[in-house]
């Protein structure tokens, strides 16, 4: 296998893509839909909200295993986290996919491990798919997203 | 041509099962040499669209240089060329399909207009309220939606024929749907997400029957199929320009004479005119009617060199190394006890749609590409039939005559390749 699929497929993608975290719907709090209309993968996001910090943070859905993978990292690393300093994770997250912005490996911590994406342009909405779900879930926002 | 006995003497010429000489004929297609991420392209993405041969490249080429002008309106000499060349097209497809007239040939952009054409003009004459439009359970969306649209429209009701676990359509099912509100039948003739070559020969005569007329869906039959419209007996045929190994943008619905004649315009426009007044206009006859404002000129001539050239090739001798390359891949890849195949019908051509246990078609598209093997990974415009099987998409690796039994090999080996990724 070459070594950039390696680099997008680290043992800790694949890891999570099988035994995702915080894999459940959540009764109490926001939550939001989202889906890409290309590839069918959907992905429900589940926020609850102490003021403007998050308690907890969950999901439900079907993909592939980056959009799994994503979403599950992503639910790990946003407890306790303001509205605005999620903002700002995902302005890096998303620089460090799309390979524009030089990541903040201290910032990113575990995200770092979607840096191969960066290679791979139509998997970028793979990995942001839960992101763009998440922010319509604090936004309290009742549309389904759309990556289209 | 026949692998002959001597075959083994040339060297340069190895014939593979079918006959075809595929070496020679994949020295046609310069976007085959190539590599992707290192290695040599494996393109199996044909049912998405099919590559083409230095011949339609050319001719292309050549024609823009040399021939192309607005056709059916000037008096010079280039726009009698391109009129020339451009109707000289029409006739080759007349012949691809043998319609008994070229006037049967409509050109439109693609198989997805030629349905539209016949749904909002066909479909918005004689459907009334309860009347039905009969599909397959196994329809592409774009055999599905127009008809959606017109249905809802005209107050009518759009009935489907349920397949069987392998992708069979129920045809005792179909006979019990056809009955005296429906108004037409609509059927792919070659399913895109399965393989299944249906039975329309027979599907057709039943309709006929109820007097009802039928549209074929050709848009993945026309490259793998020999097509006769006269022997189907079908009342519409349409296929695309880019399946069969010409320019995307191009494609052809063929109608019957009588049913034609009878339909009004789809557009309005130039070209579709005898004369305008701002009282009155008067439609041009067949097939000028259905062909409002300045066609696809160059695409329309791709497309007529492309089927010259695929009945060059034969498509009897191409359907045979398909089908040796379809056997052996199911074979190959039914030997991985994760991978199931979707797609099981006895009668199926050029597609092999399969699932691997625990491993998400994208992420076997994605394997593939970097081993240079290109699939289409997903819904393949058929989510209704993702939804029969339960599943939410499937990678699916077509084939074409320019194939090898060695790529299908790289093929099995990228998909164990992803095997062991997710292992």
């Amino acid at each position: 296998m070459s070594d950039d699929l390696r680099d997008l497929y680290q043992d800790i993608i694949i890891e999570h893509s099988k035994r995702p975290r915080n894999f459940h719907p959540m009764e109490d709090g926001q939550k939001a839909e989202g889906f890409n209309p290309l590839c069918g993968d959907v992905c429900t996001v589940y926020v609850s909200l102490e003021g403007d910090v998050v308690r907890d943070v969950s999901f439900q859905g079907s993909g592939c295993a980056i959009s799994t993978a994503s979403a599950s990292v992503m639910t790990e690393t946003l407890k306790g986290k303001t509205r605005r300093q999620i903002e700002e994770l995902f302005g890096n997250f998303h620089g460090l996919v799309t390979g524009t912005r030089s990541p903040d490996p201290i910032e990113l911590g575990k995200l770092a491990v979607f840096s191969g994406v960066s290679e791979y342009p139509t998997r970028v909405k793979c990995a942001t798919l839960c992101w763009h779900t998440l922010r319509a879930a604090l936004e309290g926002r009742d549309e389904p997203v759309s990556t289209e | 041509m026949r692998a002959a006995p001597h075959a083994a003497s040339l060297p340069h010429r190895r014939a593979e099962a079918g006959g075809l000489d595929v070496r020679r004929l994949r020295a046609d297609f310069p976007i085959l040499h190539q590599q992707v991420h290192g290695k040599p392209l494996v393109y199996l993405d044909n049912a998405a669209s099919s590559q083409k041969p230095r011949q339609v490249i050319d001719a292309v080429a050549h024609f823009d240089s040399t021939d192309y002008a607005n056709i059916h309106r000037g008096v010079h000499s280039l726009s009698q060329r391109a009129t020339t060349a451009f109707e000289e097209a029409r006739d080759r497809v007349q012949r691809f399909l043998n319609a008994a007239d070229r006037k049967e040939i409509v050109f439109v952009r693609g198989t997805t207009e030629a349905i539209n054409l016949v749904a909002q003009s066909y479909g918005r004459m004689v459907l009334n309220l309860g009347d039905e439009v009969l599909i397959s359970a196994m329809e592409h969306h774009s055999n599905i939606v127009p008809w959606q649209m017109v249905c809802r429209e005209r107050g009518a009701v759009l009935r489907v024929v349920p397949m069987n676990d392998d992708g069979d359509l129920l045809l005792d099912h179909y006979e019990r749907l056809i009955g005296p509100r429906t108004k037409l039948v609509s059927l792919v003739h070659l399913s895109n997400a399965l393989g299944t070559i249906n039975p329309v020969r027979r599907m057709i005569d039943v309709a006929h029957r109820h007097g009802v007329p039928v549209l074929i869906d050709g848009a993945q039959a026309a490259p793998h199929l020999a097509v006769d419209v006269q022997a189907l007996d079908c009342d519409f045929y349409a296929f695309s320009g880019h399946k069969v190994y010409g320019p995307s943008g191009v494609g052809v619905l063929y109608g019957k004479a009588e049913i034609l004649e009878v339909m009004p315009p789809y557009q309005g426009g130039g070209e579709m005119i005898s004369a305008v007044t701002f009282e009155k206009t008067f439609y041009k006859g067949l097939p000028g009617k259905f062909e409002a404002g300045t066609p696809n000129i160059t695409g329309g001539v791709g497309l007529g060199v492309a089927l010259d050239y695929l009945s060059g090739v034969g498509l009897d001798a191409a359907a045979a190394h398909e089908q040796a390359l379809l056997a052996y891949a199911t074979e190959q890849m039914s030997r991985l006890p994760q991978v199931r195949i979707i797609g099981t019908a006895k009668e199926k051509a050029s597609v092999l749609s399969f699932v691997v246990d625990g491993i998400h078609p994208h992420d076997i598209g994605t394997i593939l590409d970097r081993e240079g093997i290109a699939v289409r990974a997903g819904h393949h415009c058929a989510q209704p039939v993702m939804q029969r099987f339960r599943i939410p998409a499937t990678t699916r690796a077509s084939f074409a005559f320019y194939n090898t039994k060695e790529e299908v090999d790289a093929l099995v080996a990228g998909v164990r390749t992803a095997i062991e990724v997710f292992a």
